[in-house]
């Protein structure tokens, strides 16, 4: 299950979706301008636009956005109406916002939204608006226009118009005769031309569009500056529009102060619709009815595999393969990988390296761990928050960093990686580390924990998640965010997740968020073990070997393996699940791994992989440590899903414990 | 060649105004006092332009520049109302039953000459 990982990609995705809903915001707006709702959610999509922009590196789009952020602020807070100027302005903004994003924009243009956006603020706020800026150069304004068909009947002279333009400046005219019918069927008393004029002229574009003032309403036109300032005419004035767009993909310097466009036409509009919005429990829903699908289809192939019917045979593997592609599709809709979340995090660290005067390294890893897509936006402000801290507290200035031998450069590590039914992020830094004596005196100045009372390591560290819970150090930068450790822990218990907190003074600190993945579908390896079937995440899996005799002879008492040279501990699930059975002659070893440890795990037989719908086990279940989830095979039995980072701690623990030992 | 031009108002006074203002533009200018003599008057000559209030008696502005639009020699000629601001429904209705373009009440006699070459194409 590959998705592109490209973050600017799927930033394209969210922007565009926040520009579609920006729209209809505005809309509703020009209808009910008082809506406060409305309000709200048009100033959080800009300013989502606008910091995610940011992140992204689209500064000029960030840029540009502020202001009309800007201006929605003040509208929201009451100081100035949302007039339908404001309102019409901020939708054409909208229009160069995208093409910001596709990089078609004529930066030009965007400088007179701007500078209308101004003016139609201060008109909104009763103020005088800014002087129009003087002395403009000679501009080329690309004029299509298109008169209503019944235009020439009701008195409109084309011809009036042309010369009105004449007289604003140089212009070229040419005419669109696509649109004429054959003469047969023509109606002379319609009018059939479009005009293509070219004017080159230092009037705003306001005086163009006073040409049309009567027919404004009714009819098509477009004004658009032309890149160059005396560019040619239009070879075919009935090019399509989106050429007029590719035009301006090479926006030219122009002294700013041009006057302000107020239409920046349809060849800015990109196509909509490219992605749809679903609620998250249609989804749920369809995932189900999937889940049950592939049960159902395991047991037809089964029927079918031991039928002699050839007819029934190909339809159970045409109905096979076909839910096997529902399956994958299904399991792509809802994820989206966590590189959305870790491609965030360059620019912010970037920014946090300059704000704190350190220098840091961020790497990511693990960008391709595909995410439910709710887990994404949720853990979208922790994470900012523990990358956060883990820069301010974590990380030492360069000179302390010198002095205590370490490199200048600190390390923060974002990484991402899928372990059974969780995927687990963690965040971890070479700095300081945690101290501990100092969470534990807070604690007890704080009253949050009884003085000198008994606690182990991990219990003290769980004490920077109580609310309210601060160190002196902590306030400075993070104050004002209203994103605590406690709101961090909070919400990854939402979403039935837990955090563990490593650290090692001097060393450094790791924290792991454990997500669970309820929702997942993954591949898996189906291995027997005695009688019980069982499924071991592939991802996890590093290589399958086969467990000969001799060496399960040697290795009884022993607790590692020989795997081409390297030890690796090993589990025999045989024994660790009390099976009472006797061995298969020829055993295997799967050997996992979560990232730097790795264990076999001797198993029975390895039946194959097996993709899997991942159901939580139930609440009297769910405290069984060796498993992360379970799932139904084709027969309607149910296999086990192994927690592999379990099983690799059981087996790191019991072979430390057998050397300490022996 | 001298444009003719005929305005239509109930109102005497205003008539005149506009009467002076295109007269000194170079215009030549007929009247009507209501809807009905300004279409018979429009059906029976030969005019380049028509102006017209939209609020007269007998028959109204929008009734009038509707019945123009039928009259196949008047098809064409621009009708130029007058409105005012306040009302921007007018507009809109004026101009679906025919109008060319409007002048905005109060005007300035530049203002109306300048909405009359415009239309005229000068």
């Amino acid at each position: 299950m590959s998705m592109t990982a490209d973050p600017v990609a799927i930033f394209r995705t969210e922007a565009n979706e926040l520009l579609e809903r920006i729209e209809q915001s505005l809309l509703d707006l020009s209808v009910r301008p008082d809506d406060m709702a409305i309000l709200n959610d048009t100033f959080r999509s800009l300013h989502t636009l606008k910091g995610s922009g940011a992140m992204f590196g689209f500064d000029a789009l960030a840029a540009f956005t502020h202001h009309c952020e800007n201006a929605f602020d003040r509208i929201r807070k009451g100081e100035i109406p949302a007039t339908e100027d404001l309102i019409s302005v901020v939708l054409s903004a909208k229009d160069h916002m995208r093409a910001l994003i596709e990089g078609t924009a004529d930066l030009a243009h965007g400088q007179d939204l701007l500078k209308q956006l101004e003016r139609e603020v201060a008109k909104a706020s009763g103020a005088a608006a800014p002087a129009e800026k003087a002395a403009d150069p000679r501009v080329t304004w690309r004029v299509r226009f298109r008169l209503p068909h019944n235009a020439l009947v009701n008195g409109s002279n084309p011809l009036a118009l042309l010369a009105e333009m004449r007289e604003l400046g140089d212009v070229t005219v040419v005419a669109d005769t696509s649109a004429i019918p054959p003469l047969d069927t023509i109606a002379p008393t319609e009018c059939h031309l479009g005009w293509t004029v070219e004017i080159v002229t230092d009037k705003p574009r306001s005086a163009i569009e006073d040409v049309f003032i009567f027919v404004i309403d009714d009819m098509e036109l477009s004004i658009e500056q032309v890149g160059g300032e005396t560019a040619a005419p239009a070879a075919d004035a009935a090019a399509p529009v989106a050429a007029a767009a590719t035009e301006n993909a090479a926006p030219q310097q122009r002294p700013a102060g041009e006057p302000a466009p107020a239409n920046p036409t349809a060849a800015t509009a990109a196509p909509a619709g490219e992605s749809v919005r679903v609620p998250a429990e249609r989804l749920d829903e369809l995932m189900d009815r999937v889940g049950e699908l592939v049960i159902a289809q395991s047991r037809l192939s089964q029927i079918a595999a031991s039928s002699l019917d050839l007819n029934l045979r190909a339809v159970s593997e045409d109905i096979e393969r076909l839910s096997n592609e529902l399956r994958n599709t299904m399991m792509v809709l809802r994820m989206v990988p966590v590189g959305t979340l870790f491609g965030r995090f360059r620019r912010l660290v970037h920014d946090l390296s300059r704000e704190t005067g350190k220098s840091i390294s961020l790497t990511t890893e693990g960008e391709a761990t595909e995410v439910d897509k709710t887990v994404v936006e949720r853990l979208a402000d922790p994470l900012v928050h523990l990358v956060r801290n883990a820069v301010d507290h974590g990380l030492e200035t360069p000179e302390q960093r010198q002095a205590a031998g370490k490199s200048e450069t600190g390390q923060v590590r974002l990484s991402a990686r899928q372990a059974g039914g969780e995927v687990v992020i963690s965040i971890s830094d070479d700095g300081r580390g945690i101290d501990k004596n100092r969470v534990r005196e807070k604690a007890e100045s704080q009253g949050l924990i009884m003085p000198g009372a008994q606690m182990s390591e991990p219990e003290i560290l769980q004490l920077i998640f109580q609310p309210g819970f601060s160190t002196a150090a902590q306030i400075t930068n993070l104050s004002g965010r209203g994103v605590g450790m406690d709101v961090v822990k909070r919400t990854v218990e939402a979403l039935r997740g837990s955090i563990d907190i490593k650290t090692n003074m001097g060393h450094g600190s790791d924290i792991s968020l454990r997500i669970p993945l309820t929702l997942a579908i993954i591949d898996g390896l189906l291995v027997r073990v005695g009688n019980g079937r069982y499924v071991i995440p592939l991802s996890a899996v590093e290589e399958c070997l086969e467990l000969s005799v001799e060496e399960d002879l040697r290795s009884r008492g022993r607790s590692f393996l020989s795997v081409r040279d390297a030890l690796v501990p090993f589990l025999r699930l045989r024994e660790v699940f009390a099976t009472g059975t006797e061995p298969d002659r020829y055993q295997k070893v799967v050997v996992v791994s979560t990232g730097s440890e790795r264990v076999g795990l001797v198993v029975d037989q390895i039946i194959g992989d097996h993709q899997t719908v991942i159901k939580a086990m139930s609440k009297l279940h769910e405290d069984i440590a060796m498993f992360s989830g379970a799932t139904i095979l084709g027969d309607g039995s149910v296999a086990l899903i192994l927690d592999v980072p379990h099983l690799v701690a059981v087996g790191q623990s019991q072979e430390a414990q057998l050397r300490a030992a022996g | 060649m001298t444009a003719t031009i005929l305005t239509v108002d109930d109102s005497a006074s205003l008539r005149v105004a506009i009467k002076i203002a295109l007269t000194t533009a170079g215009y030549a200018v007929d009247e009507a006092g209501d809807g009905a003599e300004g279409l018979q008057k429009a059906t029976g000559g030969s005019f380049d332009l028509i102006i017209t209030d939209l609020n007269m008696p007998v028959m109204d502005g929008l009734t009038m520049i509707e019945s123009m639009r039928k009259v196949p020699k008047l098809a064409g000629v621009p009708i130029i109302f007058l409105t005012t601001e306040s009302d921007a429904g007018m507009k809109q209705r004026a101009k679906s039953a025919g109008a060319t373009g409007w002048v905005t009440k109060p005007f300035q006699p530049d203002s109306l000459v300048k909405i009359v070459k415009k239309v005229l194409g000068k």
